[in-house]
């Protein structure tokens, strides 16, 4: 590996410098997509064609990238990893990949993800599991986790993700790299896979904040396809990471991170848990006011079944259009009734079936007020709980998950009821649209493990500054995944 | 029949053929027979494409909300409404509920049939979107994107007609609405206007305003013109009066038929218990929209004159009578060429003579519409100046406005090419008054006798002799003139 582990900034730097020009770049980056392919399984397509471009004044140009495969993207196989699409070309392309292509962004691969963004797990798309390139024998979460196997890996400096509760977030953590979605409609979801409308956004895994915001800065602006953009021309996250965050404040639910909630904690979680308060503590040290608040744990703990609630009943309408009828492998069948049923029959996989009964089910007129409308209130329930905090905080920071990537093995078994919340709460970040960034924060049985920054909406500059800040009191910053053995 | 009473309710969908995109799309919203041409990604649901609202459509259901006197949300939302079917791309419709409300709910409007004035209370009007639409063969189904997302806005009446002839009347009185406040050429012949129509009877000494007195409604689907809807209802009644009368009425379940063109009768297709559960929910992209007090007044000021108003205008101000009148707000098309022939300077007796005469009826005889007219209404004023001058007469005019209507020739351009003129001058007709005079002497005998009849028998050679180009009127006058001389 001779560029790809390195910044956005530092790899702008040498192809200015010609030091090294797009192409070398580029070659090195799918050299490296097959390489990490052949280990991790984490992509659906490697672009070997991709062109060189011009070097801009654009940070991003000239430098390889890849894409999650539910954006759509003209020319280019775009399956959402299902089976349902497993040779769709569109014949249009993402807002945002748009805005990449502008900025001379260079698309190397498409990455595997849970079918549609289903799941996260990493276990479910068509061309089979993406494993940890920390650990293979772990998960890399989902759903974004061929982006995060692949940046983890150092394939490229970033990768677009999408994430409809977590699914940048969560694998970000797994991998030890930085998973940042912004604002809801700060980034057009033209183009994306809708899953579940509402709680979609877009958004990119980089190994540093920086990058983050760079990424973001070239992806987002208000787009006439997507009604629920808004207009961020006056947000420059990248000039924005001034790294002063003196009087700033913090706060962690207490319900959510404290010890005492685990009685029965794995090592793991103990480890986690305590290397969370270790971090606030060097937080503090920054100069940011962190507290602990509480909030009403029955509310917290809907958070989980909100979720299903909300995802399952949008999901289930927007894959309506997936009939084979129109793209898609069609099925054969003497009636049209039969031609759907045959394609989703054998198209989708299971957990996407159970999903959509579970979004049906919700949404049948005797069970609509009892399950829909109340997860539609206690999801403004808890968006105003967490409005509340932010009257008084700059953000919200908890750990990500119960520690590091769980193992592939027993992923299927149901997560321990205990640790669900700390598991999901991150679905809140999707519940109100709020900016939230995920950014290494240390290891676990020698895994890495992440922290999560949760801000208001439009609050975006200060949720990265904030982040970039608490980045630099450590050394998680930049780093490529070394294959671990625990044995 | 004397025995029982009618009560029908009508949903009436029609397309919004005024707007230039789509009412979610920005392919283009007009009707071609070449089929998907007018289709963007998000028409045949491509994934990853979103739906953007045109407010053009927004301001035109708004408008229809008005005129209907409904009361406007305040905030603007849209539902996705869950069904699979072939000609539903997305497998869901964005459509409006009554919960949160739409464009317009709970208002009414006056109507009349057969001369007398009638109230129909609307449940609520909301806009929609069009499906693609289907051709079936033997083996096989087409499928046709243009239509899908076309904007739709479906009425909903309250039960309150009480036969075919009051529900068609509403239809029409729609109909013209639609056509002259622009919102839509409500052409039915280009699948335009759509109907369900839901009819129950009840016995007629019983009072319909409490719901618990009236009798199963039965739903009617998708009845494709205003003739059909008739013909439905019609066959509905007496099929569910035979019921009654067999005592197999009260054994009718609550039920969705279809009307059968080619059998003429309704046809079974589901009951009410098998009703489709829709599972609609707010549609998620789409952000509420305020609907500001300003933009509604700023439609309400827009509301062009509907044919009501108008036809009080052409009575009142242009002295028409209430036949005339009737006959030319009927058809927008007609009472716009009827107005731009006003425009252009005609005289409005005189231009609606013109039109309610020969134009109509010649628009009859070609199964023609107005706009296929080679004859402008600039052209149309310009031959009634050439009668107002004297140039011509009115017979030569008749003749030449036919004579224009069948050769693409401006009726100026026939005159000229003909050399056509009416002899206006006394000097000149007088001369060949003189000339028949001398031949018929006799006549001015019979004249004196009091065979005042005479006097046409000479005007008529005298025309004779100019071919028709002397003024009838002056003539006679010359005649009378020069015969009480003698």
């Amino acid at each position: 590996m001779k560029y790809m582990n390195k910044s956005i900034e530092e790899l702008h730097e040498l192809l200015v410098n010609k030091e090294v020009t797009s192409k070398e770049l580029i070659e090195e980056s799918i050299e490296l997509s097959k390489k990490v392919q052949g280990e991790c399984n984490a992509f659906v397509t490697i672009l070997e064609d991709a062109k060189e471009q011009e070097v801009t004044d654009n940070l991003l140009s000239g430098i390889p990238y890849g894409i999650k495969d539910n954006y759509s993207t003209k020319g280019i196989l775009s399956t959402g990893s299902s089976n349902t699409l497993k040779d769709y070309v569109p014949f249009f392309t993402a807002t945002a990949i748009k805005n990449l292509e502008k900025a001379n962004a260079v698309a190397v691969n498409k990455t595997v993800l849970d079918e549609f963004g289903m799941g996260g797990t990493g276990t479910t798309g068509h061309t089979g599991t993406v494993l940890n390139p920390w650990d293979k024998t772990r998960m890399c979460a989902g759903s974004s986790s061929g982006s995060a196997c692949a940046v983890a890996s150092g394939v490229y400096p970033y990768a677009t993700g999408s994430d409809t509760g977590d699914s940048i977030r969560k694998p970000a953590a797994y991998c030890g790299i930085v998973g940042y979605k912004p604002t809801y409609g700060m980034i057009s979801r033209y183009g994306l896979f809708a899953f579940a409308s509402s709680l979609d956004h877009c958004g990119v895994l980089t190994r540093s904040v920086k990058d983050a915001a760079i990424v973001t800065d070239n992806m987002k602006g208000i787009d006439k396809n997507d009604m629920t953009t808004w207009d961020s021309s006056n947000i420059n996250l990248y000039k924005s990471l001034t790294g002063n965050v003196k009087g700033k404040k913090l706060c962690y639910i207490k319900e959510i991170c404290n010890l005492e909630n685990y009685p029965n904690r794995s090592e793991e979680l103990n480890n986690h848990l305590v290397n969370f308060f270790n971090v606030i503590e060097k937080v503090k040290e920054l100069g940011i006011e962190v507290e602990e608040v509480s909030i009403d744990k029955t509310l917290l703990n809907a958070i989980p079944s909100t979720y299903v609630v909300i995802s399952c009943a949008e999901a289930t309408s927007n894959m309506s259009n997936l009939t084979g009828i129109v793209f898609g492998p069609r099925e054969d069948a003497n009636n049209y009734i039969d031609m759907i049923k045959n394609y989703r029959t054998k198209g989708f996989s299971s957990l996407i079936k159970r999903r959509f009964v579970i979004g049906s089910y919700v949404l049948q007129s005797q069970n609509k007020d009892r399950y829909f409308h109340n997860a539609q209130r206690v999801r403004r329930l808890l968006v105003d709980e967490w409005n509340k905090l932010f009257e008084s905080y700059d953000g919200v920071i908890l750990p990500v998950g119960s520690g590091p990537a769980l193992k592939l093995d027993n992923s299927s078994n149901n997560l321990d009821k205990e640790t669900q919340l700390l598991e999901e709460h991150l679905q809140v970040g999707n519940y109100g649209g709020f900016p939230s960034i995920t950014i290494p924060d240390g290891f676990v049985s020698n895994l890495p493990v992440g922290i999560n920054i949760t801000g208001k909406c439009y609050d975006d500059e200060n949720v990265l500054n904030i982040a970039y800040a608490i980045e630099s009191t450590m050394e998680y910053k930049n780093q490529i995944a070394k294959e671990v053995n625990n044995g | 029949m004397d025995k029982y009473k009618v009560l029908i309710g009508l949903e009436m969908h029609c397309e919004i053929s005024e707007t230039n995109s789509k009412v979610f799309s920005s392919a283009s919203n007009s009707y071609s027979e070449i089929a998907n041409t007018n289709i963007r990604p998000i028409d045949m649901a491509f994934p990853g494409t979103l739906p953007v609202l045109n407010m053009e459509a927004v301001k035109k259901s708004l408008m229809a909300s008005i005129i209907l006197n409904c009361q406007q949300p305040e905030h603007i939302y849209f539902e996705r409404k869950n069904y699979y079917y072939p000609d539903l791309p997305k497998g869901y419709q964005i459509t409006q509920e009554t919960k949160p409300a739409p464009i317009g709910i709970y208002g009414e409007l006056k109507y009349e049939c057969n001369g007398e004035e009638k109230i129909a209370r609307i449940n609520n009007i909301h806009l929609e979107e069009d499906a693609a639409s289907t051709d079936h063969y033997p083996s096989f189904s087409t499928i046709d994107y243009n239509r899908a997302g076309v904007p739709l806005l479906e009425l909903v009446t309250y039960p309150d007609f009480h036969s075919a002839d009051e529900a068609v009347s509403f239809l029409e009185t729609m109909r013209s609405i639609y056509q002259y406040a622009n919102i839509s050429e409500a052409d039915s012949k280009k699948g335009q206007i759509r109907c369900d129509v839901n009819v129950s009877i009840m016995d007629i000494d019983k009072d319909e305003t409490l719901e618990e007195n009236w009798g199963t409604k039965v739903e009617i689907k998708n009845v494709n013109s205003f003739g059909g809807v008739r013909d439905a209802i019609n066959y509905e009644i007496k099929r569910q009066i035979e019921l009654k009368e067999d005592n197999m009425y009260d054994d009718m379940e609550q039920q969705t038929r279809r009307w059968d063109e080619e059998s003429a009768t309704t046809i079974y297709m589901r009951s009410k218990v098998d009703a489709i559960d829709y599972k609609y929910f707010v549609e998620p992209n789409i952000p509420k929209y305020k609907l500001e007090k300003s933009l509604i007044e700023e439609v309400r000021s827009l509301i062009p004159k509907l044919a009501s108003e108008r036809k009080d205008t052409y009575i009142n101000e242009y002295g028409l009578s209430n036949y005339d009148a009737t006959i030319l707000v009927k058809e927008k098309s007609i009472s716009d060429y009827f107005e731009d022939t006003i425009k252009a300077g005609a005289e409005p007796k005189l231009a609606s003579n013109w039109i309610t005469s020969i134009i109509l009826g010649h628009l009859n005889k070609n199964s023609l519409e107005i706009t296929d007219l080679y004859v402008t209404p600039t052209m149309l004023k310009d031959l009634i100046d050439l009668v107002n001058t004297n140039t011509i007469s009115s017979k030569q005019a008749k003749e030449v406005l036919y004579e224009s209507l069948e050769s693409n020739k401006t009726p100026t351009d026939i005159v000229k090419e003909k050399g056509m003129k009416q002899i206006g001058g006394e000097d000149e007709i007088l001369k060949v008054v003189l000339e028949v005079l001398e031949e018929h002497p006799e006549s001015i005998n019979q004249y004196k006798s009091g065979r005042n009849n005479i006097v046409d028998f000479l005007v008529g050679q005298v025309m004779k002799k100019t071919r028709g180009q002397a003024n009838p009127a002056m003539t006679m006058n010359l005649f009378i003139k020069e015969i009480e001389k003698r």
